[in-house]
């Protein structure tokens, strides 16, 4: 059986989750304790991850680190119909650039994200700014794709990019950035939101908990 | 120097720091009602909290007390000890400390949504309720003339996972305690005991008007959840409640008994800002 080390709060462990979901792929979680206990930079878990980062999975006998990697991963093995992670050398050279900027220059909106909820003691007007810049390149690109008809982060089907810069695009109002400059991103979060399989995470506002939120009694 | 503040505001307990996480090599700098504070434990264990200036100077020291897994402390002279939760003595409990988690909001936006049983199906879908069981059946919110409590009683709620403990669907308990203004307790019928009651308290440490750490704890009859499952269910919850609360216009809570309410199911909402309003309290209300 897969086994996710696992945060609820993370949204790199929400990558995994999110793609595992849309793959229909059974798995097992081991809650990890991030917060407050800090079990992921002690010894036991440093073993599995000398990074003292989370997610981490185990598939047999291997043991991966790094959400873009286990998406490469899990994309490879479980997904037959292969346009997850379609094989052929440009598309595949796209979605390594953008899983890339996801594991890069996104996670600057992951660690606002740290600073305003775990209180991590980081410049967080500073994330907020890089964050920003990644979101109008993000942006850009997106309304880019859309002109050719190409809607996904990577091509014409959502691919293994698609799931991993969702998370802390969608969960940037916890970090304290707003997305109302970026429609084109609003667009595709959308998108993403109606996939077959989509699961949320705690943080999300999906169109539905939203609406309700706002009107209870209706 | 900090605005002069109210007796109701002053005079209330507050959590600065679970009793773990304050460490003889980890001491906790932060706020309460906008001063700056400093907690410390000493190498033998004992607990020091001091208010300072903005500068980092002593200005004085502050009570302090252990309890409930937490450290308390006061700016002001609470006419009443802090709250009794005999709760914590009772055998089989296993307590959950959830961690600080930050919020903009004001106290009171907290406390309220936290006395709020609507948005549940819709917040905390398939967890703490689901369509179309949205129906608040009627409950009664009173304050305790005796204790000066508010309390919320004869609750129920259907909840497909009441708790990290549940099996399935149940129709769930439910009672509120609020001890003084900015803390909150709550009571759901116990998966793991029959007839016995679980329960959820919070208690936001208000750094300024609109900001909080807030800290949350359980204190639960379960024999079959791990720690973390049971931590980590807490804390999904509580990140659900996190984007409504930062969402919620304005922050500080309008005690204006003509200001809008959240929602239809509001008696306890009402009993609430009425005793804030009748308290005197003005740290965080508009
Ligand atoms: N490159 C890793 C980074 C993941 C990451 O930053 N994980 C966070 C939790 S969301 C973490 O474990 N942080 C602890 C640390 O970096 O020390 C990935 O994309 O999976
Ligand atoms: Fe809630």
């Amino acid at each position: 059986m897969i086994r996710l080390y696992d945060f609820v709060l993370s949204g790199s462990c929400y990558k995994v989750r999110l793609f595992l979901s849309l793959l229909g792929q059974d798995y097992e979680t081991v809650p990890v304790g991030f917060y407050p206990a800090k079990e992921h930079k002690k010894p036991d878990f440093l073993q599995l991850n000398p990074l003292g980062q989370l997610p981490v999975l185990r598939d047999g006998d291997l043991v991966l680190r790094d959400a873009q990697a286990i998406l490469v991963y899990l994309a490879s093995k479980y997904d037959p119909s292969g346009s997850w992670y379609p094989d052929d050398a440009a598309a595949r050279g796209r979605v390594a650039m953008w899983l890339s900027f996801a594991g890069g220059e996104l996670m600057t909106a992951s660690a606002a994200r740290l600073h305003d909820v775990l209180n991590y003691p980081f410049d967080v007007a500073s994330l907020r700014e890089q964050a920003r810049q990644a979101f109008v390149v993000l942006d850009d690109h997106l309304a880019e794709q859309e002109l050719r008809d190409c809607p996904w982060v990577a091509g014409p089907e959502p691919t293994v990019a698609d799931i991993a810069c969702f998370p802390y695009v969608a969960l940037s109002n916890d970090g304290g950035i707003a997305r109302d400059e970026y429609p084109a991103i609003e667009r595709w979060l959308a998108r993403v939101m109606v996939l077959p399989g989509f699961i949320d995470m705690p943080g999300i506002l999906t169109p539905w908990s939203g609406e309700a939120a706002e009107e209870p009694a209706a | 120097m900090s605005k002069d503040l109210e007796p109701a505001a002053l005079d209330q307990w507050y959590v600065i720091e679970s009793s773990e996480d304050l460490r003889s090599d980890q001491p906790r700098r932060t706020r309460l009602l906008g001063r700056p504070i400093l907690g410390e434990r000493s190498a033998s264990g004992t607990v020091t909290i001091e208010e300072r200036t903005e500068e980092g100077e002593t200005l004085r020291k502050l009570p302090c007390l252990e309890r409930y897994g937490y450290v308390w402390t006061t700016l002001g002279a609470p006419v009443k000890p802090l709250f009794d939760m005999p709760e914590f003595e009772e055998d089989g409990r296993r307590l959950v400390v959830c961690g600080v988690l930050t919020v903009r909001t004001s106290p009171g936006r907290i406390v309220e949504n936290f006395l709020d049983l609507s948005h549940f199906p819709f917040v905390h879908t398939d967890i703490l309720g689901a369509e179309p069981m949205t129906e608040v059946t009627p409950y009664k919110a009173k304050l305790d003339e005796s204790s000066g409590e508010l309390w919320v009683t004869e609750c129920g709620f259907y909840q497909p996972q009441a708790m990290a403990a549940s099996s399935g669907a149940a129709q769930v308990d439910y009672l509120y305690r609020v001890p003084q203004p900015y803390a909150a307790v709550l009571y759901k019928s116990s998966p793991g005991k029959a007839g016995a009651f679980d329960l959820i308290g919070i208690f936001p440490q208000p750094l300024e008007e609109t900001l909080c750490d807030v800290h949350c704890f359980m204190l639960v009859y379960d024999d079959v959840s791990s720690y973390e499952g049971m931590l980590q269910w807490q804390q999904g919850i509580f990140l659900q409640d996190r984007i409504i609360l930062e969402n919620q216009r304005p922050a500080r809570l309008p005690l204006d008994p003509k200001a809008e309410l959240p929602s239809r199911a509001d008696t306890s909402a009402i009993q609430y800002r009425r005793w804030l309003k009748n308290l005197g309290v003005e740290f965080g209300v508009a």
